[in-house]
C-alpha cells in the first residue's frame, strides 16, 4: 500500500479515537473494501463468509479502536486485527462445517461400506482418540446395534448413564482434535 | 446486515476512546486493594511494620517485586494491542530475577554452613508462594477480563505477561505481612509464587482471551 494511503487512514483513525463521527465512517468504509478484497484472495470463490468476515472485522476494529496507537503503522495493525478474525473463522469452521458425525457413523455402519478396509481404518483410527470404554460404546450402539440397555449392560452401567456416555463420546468426535 | 448499513451504525454515537493503559490500570489497582485488604484482614501486617521500613532489605524486596509487576505491566500493555511484541519485557523481568538469585547464592555462599538452610527456608517457606498466589488471583482475574476489551493476538504470551503483572503486584503487597529479608529466600519462594501466577495466566490466556 502506498505511504500516501497509509497516511491518510492512520489520520482517519486518530480522529476516529477521538470520536469523530464522520472520519470513522470513511475510515470503516474505505477498510471494507480493502478487507473484502483480502479475505476473498484467501477463501474459496464465492463464499459467502467473505462478507462476513468483512463485518466480523469491522466489528473487532471498532470495538478494539483504543488499541490502536498512533506510533504504530496503521495498516499492520488493522491486518493483524483481520488475521486474528480469519484464523478464528478457519478454526471454528472445521468443527461447525462438517456433517454431522451421526451421519457419518451411520454411513459407516453400512456394512458395504463400513467393510472397506480403508474406511474400516479410519474408522479405528477415529474411535482409538477416545477413552476405551467410549469407543466401545460407539461400536456397540452405532456399529453393532445395541440398544442402549444392552451396550450398557456389556460395559456395566444403568441405560440412563451409557447415554450419557455416548452423547460424551459422540461430542468429543465432533469435535474431533484430531481427524 | 449490509456492510454498509453496519458501517453507518458503527459510527454513529462515536465516543472519544479512553486509553489502553488506564483500562489495565483500573483492574490492577482495584486487585491491588483486595489483596491490600486481605493482607490486613486475613495474614495481617508483620508485626515489626512500623520500624521495619527502616530496614533495607524492606526495600530491596519491595524494589524487586515492584519492578517484576513493572516489568510485567509493560509486556501486558505491548500485548493488549494486535501487533505487540513484548520480548523486551519478559526478558527484564528474567534480567531481574537473574540478578537476584545471584545476590541469594552470593550471600549462601558466604553464610556459615548451619545458617544456609535458615536463610534459604526462613521461617515462613511454606505458605509463601501460596500466599501470594492467592493475593495475585485476583489482580490477575481482573486484568484478563480488562484484556477481554482489548486486541490482544498473542493469547498465550498475553495471559502469562497479566500473570507477572499480578504476581508482582501480589509479592509486593505481601511484603507488608512478611517478615523474611534472606535475599536467598526471596529469590526463591517470592519468585516461585510469581511463577506460578506466570503460568496460571500463561495456562488461561487462550480460553479466556478468546475474541468474543
Amino acid at each position: 500500500m502506498s505511504a500516501e494511503i497509509e497516511d491518510r487512514l492512520k489520520a482517519l483513525m486518530v480522529r476516529g479515537q477521538a470520536g469523530e463521527s464522520a472520519a470513522w465512517n470513511e475510515l470503516l468504509t474505505r477498510l471494507s473494501r480493502q478487507l473484502r478484497g483480502y479475505f476473498a484472495r484467501r477463501m474459496e470463490p464465492g463464499s459467502a463468509d467473505v462478507e462476513d468476515l468483512v463485518q466480523e472485522t469491522l466489528m473487532a476494529i471498532h470495538r478494539r479502536r483504543m488499541t490502536y496507537d498512533a506510533n504504530q503503522p496503521f495498516s499492520a495493525w488493522a491486518y493483524a486485527v483481520a488475521r486474528y478474525k480469519l484464523i478464528d473463522h478457519w478454526r471454528r469452521g472445521r468443527i461447525r462445517k462438517h456433517v454431522p458425525i451421526d451421519d457419518v457413523v451411520d454411513w459407516l455402519a453400512d456394512p458395504s461400506t463400513a467393510e472397506d478396509g480403508a474406511t474400516r481404518a479410519d474408522l479405528d483410527r477415529l474411535l482409538a482418540t477416545l477413552p476405551k470404554r467410549q469407543s466401545q460404546l460407539i461400536r456397540d450402539v452405532k456399529l453393532s446395534g445395541l440398544s442402549l440397555a444392552e451396550a450398557g449392560a456389556k460395559a456395566g452401567m444403568t441405560e440412563g448413564a451409557a447415554k450419557v456416555a455416548l452423547h460424551r463420546a459422540m461430542k468429543s468426535l465432533t469435535e474431533g482434535r484430531t481427524l | 446486515m449490509r456492510t454498509e448499513d453496519l458501517i453507518a451504525t458503527l459510527s454513529q454515537d462515536l465516543k472519544p476512546t479512553p486509553s489502553v493503559r488506564q483500562q489495565l490500570l483500573r483492574p490492577a489497582v482495584a486487585g491491588g486493594l483486595i489483596a491490600f485488604v486481605l493482607v490486613a484482614f486475613w495474614l495481617g501486617f508483620r508485626p515489626d511494620i512500623l520500624r521495619a521500613w527502616a530496614a533495607p532489605m524492606f526495600w530491596v524486596k519491595a524494589a524487586y517485586t515492584s519492578l517484576i509487576a513493572l516489568a510485567g505491566f509493560g509486556c501486558t500493555r505491548i500485548l493488549a494491542s494486535p501487533i505487540g511484541e513484548p520480548w523486551k519485557g519478559f526478558i527484564a523481568a528474567l534480567a531481574i530475577f537473574g540478578i537476584l538469585l545471584l545476590g541469594g547464592v552470593v550471600q549462601l555462599a558466604l553464610a556459615d554452613a548451619v545458617d544456609r538452610l535458615p536463610l534459604l527456608m526462613g521461617g515462613s517457606w511454606h505458605v509463601c508462594s501460596q500466599n501470594i498466589a492467592i493475593l495475585g488471583a485476583p489482580i490477575l482475574i481482573l486484568t484478563l477480563l480488562a484484556l477481554r476489551t482489548l486486541a490482544p493476538t498473542k493469547l498465550r504470551a498475553t495471559g502469562a505477561a497479566a500473570g507477572l503483572f499480578a504476581g508482582g503486584v501480589a509479592a509486593t503487597v505481601y511484603g507488608l505481612h512478611c517478615p523474611e529479608h534472606a535475599l536467598a529466600f526471596i529469590a526463591v519462594w517470592y519468585s516461585l509464587g510469581m511463577a506460578v501466577l506466570t503460568a496460571a495466566g500463561a495456562l488461561a490466556g487462550p480460553w479466556a482471551l478468546r475474541w468474543r
